[in-house]
């Protein structure tokens, strides 16, 4: 029997963004789309937020997608078929609001992607028509996508993949076409979750996002995900990660996001002039 | 013969501390112990132990001491509290057992708890913490394979769960976090209460049998419905107040505004003044601001100092005479260089263009009439508002309950406040289902949980034996 939080499977989706199957059967047992899960890499690793993106009931497994961009990733992607995380916590935050509300327009950049297959998935399930607009370069993350979505759209800014430009882009141009909508959600980088809200805006889409705050317990203790929403101040860990994308202060959730950005490139330059262990 | 001044303890000397994450009070010597334990008049009507709220025999031990016979003296400590290097050194003695003490009328009282700490770090430095838990269950009754869950690793679970597990239960404690201890190993900084010292501490509880497992969030990774279908007769609730306050005006969201929590969470339990060795990064700058008077605000301030901040201050909105932190605590953070602006408040922050903070907007405060807490009532003094230029600011005007488990189990009753509602017993309105510490009492000290542990712990116990549950 594989040991708690071991890496079970391990495969690399484009390049700098991996995934991983691991075994938690607790979590497995509960996790429902839209929820997260906390990890540490080691035993001086930071407390790392993660979507669940996948997950096996029976056999016990949480599948997570991460992009290399700082330390703890880089050193995540370093773990191998058989090693273990030092901790994996979950499922945390609320999940999604699942229900028959039409037509859905899923909307996935970066890892966003990866992130936002089981809403897409559930969304399907309950009857809806489901749209997927994708900013990916990757094949898995695209044919995973067609899965469980009745139509997929594909955007990338270099233009290798489907249409070249931003995933926004191609929500506006459904939008104007007419298409009644009747709900986006929108997972991926902050700046991104922003241009749609204001893109879905003038027509009056309910837009969801799930927000990627700093996060360190996620457990509503420290504050650190605090993002404003309605001009309160709330909680994305425990009352999050999805709020209403028209509701959300965008502006202040990208500041809050560059807070560590110098500590964060000295942290990697280091590391990486260190040998990248 | 009376002695009226009680054995000092010996401290690391400011200039070495605040470099350092070492601790500052270093303890009694043997000596100073004895000396210290020889003062005690051993009067008979022991209003030390009504000060106690988990009730240790003070005359009973503090004569052992007397005697050399530490052994004796940690034995009859550690039968009512779990955690005595951990009480020894944190709890506030001087409005509990220390506050009663009879010598206080003539002059100092009893240093009680120094002496409880020493004699909980000589049983750590002889080895005898684990013989003493071997001891224990050897002794303990066989209950058949009753089992109990205790949500929450902090002073309260921890009391519930050495309870418990000495009556003969089988306990599994379940910690959210990573690391057991609650805000022992969160929230209470290394240079007042040692992380090696909590670990121990936590090793006492695994030697008497109890099951640890970290990663686990109660009403998230299972509900508290869920572990009592799964077998557990009863669940002990001692999740604590760790949601934080905010002073909710503008700009509090800006970068580089940090709760109390997170400050020490990212230090204490994420070690990030070690970092980049450690993962986790932490802001000071060159002026830091904690806003708040309570020992947490103390905490914060003198964390910050160790992490080399240039100046810190800390804002309080009334005067020195009503900060609820313990006065040994403002008098360290002042002895290390802690500045205090008294009597200001702050009234908004203004960051600068990145969105970062760059001051504090304040205002100066007078006293008035006393308000519900007796204190007197901090009124703004018109026109008065000043611009206090700040790296950043630490939020440490305290917190409300942890609402996780409210939230996902509605047969759990709670009040306005967010606490849960027990009944003298500590019953919560769920059957089979058990409230103490800072989630029944708002905020409280370490001991005042472990107190109201001890009542939880005695009445799943009569109810398990009676047959109510």
């Amino acid at each position: 029997m594989p040991k708690l939080f071991e890496i079970l499977e391990k495969r690399e989706l484009a390049p700098r963004i991996k995934e991983l199957k691991i075994y938690n059967p607790r979590i497995a047992a509960k996790v429902k789309a839209g929820q997260f899960l906390i990890i540490r890499v080691s035993e001086e690793g930071e407390r790392i937020p993660l979507t669940a993106v996948d997950w096996d009931r029976r056999e016990g497994t949480v599948t997570i997608v991460f992009q290399e961009v700082g330390v703890s990733t880089y050193k995540l992607g370093k773990l191998e078929v058989g090693d273990a995380l030092a901790d994996m916590v979950g499922p945390l935050g609320n999940p999604s609001e699942i229900d028959t509300f039409g037509t859905v327009v899923c909307v996935g950049g970066g890892v966003g992607v990866a992130a936002i297959y089981p809403i897409a998935r559930e969304l399907k399930r309950a009857g809806n028509k489901v749209i997927s607009i994708i900013g990916v370069r990757s094949r898995d993350l695209i044919y995973r996508a067609m899965e469980v979505s009745d139509e997929v759209r594909v955007t990338t800014d270099d233009g290798s993949k489907g249409r070249r430009g931003f995933v926004s882009d191609e929500l506006r141009d459904l939008l104007v076409s007419g298409l009644k909508v009747d709900r986006v959600v929108t997972v991926g980088p902050a700046i991104m979750m922003k241009v749609c809200a204001d893109v879905t805006r003038p027509y009056g889409v309910k837009t969801i996002a799930s927000l990627n705050p700093i996060m360190v317990c996620g457990i509503g203790v420290c504050g650190a995900c605090r993002v404003e929403v309605a001009g309160k101040t709330r909680f994305a860990c425990f009352e999050g990660p999805e709020f209403d994308a028209h509701q959300v202060n965008f502006d202040e959730l990208l500041k809050r996001l560059k807070a560590y950005r110098a500590e964060e490139q000295m942290a990697l330059k280091l590391y990486l002039e260190g040998g990248g262990r | 013969m009376i002695v009226k001044k009680r054995v000092a303890m010996n401290k690391m000397p400011v200039e070495k501390r605040i470099r350092s994450f070492d601790e500052v009070a270093l303890g009694l010597t043997e000596e100073q112990a004895v000396e210290e334990a020889k003062r005690c008049l051993q009067c008979k009507h022991r209003p030390c132990v009504e000060g106690c709220p988990v009730g240790v025999d003070v005359p009973a031990f503090i004569r052992k001491v007397a005697e050399r016979d530490f052994l004796a003296a940690y034995k009859i400590v550690k039968e009512k509290n779990a955690i005595p290097a951990i009480t020894g050194r944190v709890c506030p003695q001087e409005v509990q057992c220390e506050g009663r003490c009879t010598l206080a009328r003539v002059g100092e009282p009893i240093a009680i708890g120094a002496l409880e700490r020493f004699v909980a770090d000589w049983a750590i430095k002889e080895g005898v913490v684990e013989e003493e838990a071997e001891e224990a269950l050897a002794k303990r009754p066989s209950r058949g394979s009753v089992r109990i869950a205790v949500v929450g690793s902090g002073p309260a679970g921890i009391t519930a769960a050495a309870d418990l597990a000495r009556l003969g239960y089988e306990v599994t404690l379940f910690e959210a976090l990573h690391k057991p201890g609650g805000v022992l190993m969160y929230g209470i900084p290394e240079f007042r209460l040692p992380k090696r010292i909590v670990e121990i501490e936590l090793n006492y509880l695994r030697a008497l049998g109890v099951d640890v497992q970290v990663d686990v969030v109660i009403g998230r990774t299972y509900t508290v419905k869920e572990l009592l279908e799964d077998g557990y007769r009863a669940v002990f609730i001692g999740t604590g107040a760790g949601m934080p306050r905010f002073l909710n005006v503008p700009g509090e969201n800006l970068a580089n505004i940090y709760t109390a929590n997170e400050f020490l969470t990212r230090v204490n339990l994420m070690r990030a003044y070690l970092f980049p060795k450690y993962d986790t990064p932490i802001k000071v700058g060159k002026r830091v601001a904690v806003i708040g008077g309570g020992n947490v605000a103390m905490d914060a301030s003198r964390t910050a100092l160790r992490l080399k901040a240039e100046e810190v201050y800390v804002i309080y909105r009334r005067s020195e005479e009503e900060m609820p932190a313990r006065r040994d605590e403002v008098l360290n953070a002042k002895e290390e260089g802690v500045k205090f602006m008294l009597l200001t408040q702050p009234v908004r922050f203004l960051g600068d263009k990145d969105g970062k903070l760059a001051a504090i907007e304040c205002i100066r405060m007078q006293l008035g009439e006393p308000d519900a807490s007796g204190r007197r009532r901090p009124i703004p003094v018109k026109g008065s508002e000043f611009v206090f230029e700040v790296d950043t600011a630490i939020i440490a005007i305290g917190c409300h309950p942890n609402p996780l488990i409210a939230r996902t189990t509605p047969e759990i009753k709670v009040n306005e406040e967010g606490c849960i509602v027990v009944d003298e017993h500590c019953r919560t309105s769920m059957r089979g289902v058990y409230a103490a510490g800072d989630i029944i009492l708002g905020e409280a000290t370490v001991i005042e949980a472990m107190g109201t542990a001890r009542t939880a712990s005695m009445a799943i116990r009569r109810d398990i034996v009676e047959g109510r549950i």
